[in-house]
């Protein structure tokens, strides 16, 4: 069976699908990377920061395209509004409706980190906590909305996804707990400094 | 003459990450504990750019433009 | 006699009444510490202050007494000497909704207790104070901020408004409320976000409180004696006020002295006094503290030639301050005493700001290596450059009169430091001098 007009859609929304979670959990990663304030090989400070937000607006794109291609093709129905309100589509009604959840998701992260420096330092905080939910919910979107990535080198690529974001996330997880208290740190440092004599440095910053 | 420009840093929001001093080293050195070291006065009208992407460069945004 | 002895049931050092509290080389002295204390019967402890200090005149415009304190050039008595007038005048004219006026007894100085002192002996003049601080800003809300932990002082000053209110004496009620006894907890943004029910750490903020403090309202916050001392300006006039102490530091300050005996006393001296008539500084004295931890030590000369102001004090690397004078005997570890002090100040730091959590830290642990017999030469430089780097680099001033504190003690125990680089140290006596209280060590201490 060849790619026809009406079945090119449908693979263009699966293909764009799949670039989208994959940029994604870059985002998700590059994202903790930021805050445990490492940066990449060969690449600046600030490097890991804007990949991190380049990657996120392209991964917006491909997320657009993802969307628009199976809302225009004909063999699905799924229409504009089951795209942003979730559990409202006819085809898939669960697992296009996390679709739908993980895209609000993003939306939010998205549009108040353009407005970051509008909208304050802790509100802009609040909402991009938000990322480590959308994450899990456009995984079981990707997993279940269509047999794709249940076999073949699909199946490798989500377990990878999957395994990269758990270890971040654990990696940030693990940094949170071994961070004193605000209230804890001038001792911790100064008991630190007097039991090593070494210089290092105390993190301020949110855990 | 139009009011020029400070920069602004919020050091309890700051957490050293050191973007800053990175967009804008003729303003912005660190200290040995990677903490930035902000230079006072107006900002020159050459570097208020680089100045603005500093700003928003700022994971953590502590630092800010401020008329005074 | 009752109150002197209730005042040490408080922990608090006794405080004579009458001319042996004052310093007796101005005249007009004492005025805070006039009368009797305020004794554990509320009523009559109000009626003597009524029968001693007279009510507050009737109908006062607020805009006269702004233009009395002004004309008085009262300096706020909490450290900072910011001129009283101003402050007042901004927060009455700051827009944002009715204002709140804080009396701050917080006095985390802990060499210090003269707030606390005030407060157990004149609690109505500096109630006095805050009414009028209050009608002066339009304000609708009044706290008394005290130190955490006097219970006996709280239900002191509770039971003065009681008696007020029972007079009938106050326009506004007053709410008393306990900060947590933090060093900087008296700072004005922390002591706000305790009001506003966070914990009681420096804020860095777009506007001063004066624009924007409690609840997003104006909010004035004036220490104790301040208060006290507006209360006696609308009694007596800027002319009155200015009789003692010297043209650009006028009226007179509590001072709370700590002898080379340790023995301790709160005074009442006029401005510009010389630091040689409140403190005996003889032979056994070492060096002086002025200004608290945050001020800066004095050798004896120093000490006996400077007069307690700002204009002599400052350029000697030290302040008025809350008044702190403390004679530190011959005998002591000057090093050692100072190297306990920026060791607690540094575990004081609220931990927000990367140069203080990291610098202060670094200069205690060096101190502490310069306070052992023992060469260690490296050590100064690292001092020096950590000095310079944490100064004006936080949301407050705690490591800016840290820094102070610690240059002087260089500079003042320079000679020490050498003793100790050849592995000898001059001092005979191994208990601590000054108080160091324990420090905050977990996030509960500072709510």
């Amino acid at each position: 069976m060849g790619i026809t007009s009406s079945t090119a859609l449908w693979y263009a929304s699966r293909a764009t699908g799949v670039v989208a979670l994959v940029l994604l959990t870059a985002v998700l990663v590059l994202g903790i990377m930021v805050t445990r304030k490492r940066s990449l090989p060969g690449l600046p400070r600030f490097g890991t920061t804007g990949l991190h937000r380049n990657l996120s607006l392209l991964a917006v794109a491909f997320v657009a395209l993802h969307v628009l291609t199976a809302i225009a093709d004909p063999f699905v129905t799924i229409g504009i509004a089951a795209a942003v309100i979730p559990f409202t589509s006819p085809y898939e009604t669960l697992w296009v409706g996390l679709g739908a959840v993980s895209l609000d998701l993003m939306g939010a992260l998205v549009v108040t980190s353009l407005l970051r420096a509008r909208i304050g330092r802790r509100t802009w905080r609040a909402v991009h906590w938000l990322g480590y939910a959308a994450w899990p919910v456009a995984l079981a979107h990707s997993v279940w909305s269509s047999k794709d990535l249940q076999h073949g080198w699909l199946l490798y690529l989500g377990i990878s996804c999957a395994a990269a974001v758990v270890l971040a996330a654990a990696w940030r997880l693990a940094a949170a707990l071994v961070q004193p208290r605000r209230a804890e740190l001038p001792a911790a440092t100064l008991a630190r400094l007097e039991r090593t004599h070494r210089p290092g440095y105390a993190r301020t910053g949110a855990r | 003459m139009p009011d020029r420009a400070r920069l602004r840093l919020n050091p309890v929001a700051c957490a050293g990450h050191g973007a800053c001093a990175e967009l804008l080293p003729e303003l912005i050195g660190l200290d040995e504990w990677g903490y930035p070291l902000v230079a006072d006065g107006e900002i020159p009208a050459a570097l208020e750019r680089p100045a603005r992407r500093a700003v928003a460069a700022c994971p953590a945004l502590a630092l800010r433009l401020t008329s005074r | 006699m009752s109150a002197p002895n209730a005042a040490a049931t408080a922990g608090l050092p006794a405080v004579p009444a009458g001319p042996a509290a004052a310093c007796r080389t101005a005249a007009g002295l004492p005025r805070l510490l006039a009368g009797p204390p305020a004794g554990p019967d509320p009523q009559a402890a109000l009626a003597d202050h009524l029968n001693g200090q007279g009510h507050l005149p009737r109908r006062l415009d607020s805009s006269a007494l702004l233009a009395e304190v002004t004309a008085a050039g009262l300096a706020g008595r909490g450290g900072a000497a910011f001129p009283a007038a101003r402050k007042l005048a901004a927060v009455r004219s700051a827009a944002g909704g009715p204002a709140v006026v804080v009396a701050n007894g917080a006095e985390g100085e802990p060499a210090s207790c003269k707030d606390a002192a005030l407060l157990w002996h004149a609690p109505h003049l500096v109630l006095d104070g805050l009414q009028l601080a209050a009608a002066a800003c339009g304000a609708d809300t009044a706290v008394v901020c005290l130190h955490g932990g006097r219970q006996g002082l709280r239900w002191h000053l509770e039971a003065a408004i009681g008696a007020r209110r029972a007079a009938g004496l106050d326009a506004l009620a007053v709410q008393v409320r306990e900060l947590p006894p933090r060093f900087l907890a008296g700072e004005e943004t922390a002591l706000v976000g305790y009001l506003d029910g966070g914990a009681a750490v420096p804020a860095f903020k777009q506007h001063r409180v004066f624009e924007r403090g409690a609840g997003g309202r104006p909010t004035l916050v004036q220490n104790v004696e301040t208060l006290a001392h507006l209360a006696l300006i609308a009694r007596h006039g800027a002319a009155w006020f200015r009789a003692v102490g010297t043209s650009a530091e006028p009226g007179s300050v509590l001072c709370t002295v700590t002898g080379a005996d340790g023995s301790t006393r709160v005074a009442e001296a006029a401005l510009g006094t010389g630091i040689g008539e409140l403190l005996s500084v003889d032979d056994s004295v070492q060096a002086v503290l002025a200004g608290g931890y945050h001020g800066g030590w004095l050798t004896p000369g120093q000490a006996r030639a400077l007069r307690l102001s700002n204009a002599d004090l400052k350029p000697a690397g030290a302040f008025v301050g809350a008044g702190v004078l403390a004679a530190l005997p011959a005998g002591v570890c000057g090093l050692a005493e100072t190297a306990a002090v920026v060791r607690y100040l540094a575990l004081e730091s609220a931990g927000q700001c990367g140069p203080c959590l990291n610098g202060l830290p670094s200069i205690a642990a060096a101190l502490a290596t310069l306070a052992r017999p023992r060469p260690a030469r490296a050590e100064l430089a690292n001092l020096r450059r950590w000095s310079g780097l944490v100064t004006g680099r936080g949301a407050c001033h705690h490591p800016d009169g840290t820094v102070r504190f610690v240059s002087s003690a260089l500079r003042v125990f320079a000679a020490e430091i050498a003793a100790h680089a050849g592995g000898r140290c001059t001092a005979r006596a191994g208990a601590a001098f000054l108080p160091v209280p324990a420090a905050a060590a977990a996030e509960s201490d500072w709510r």
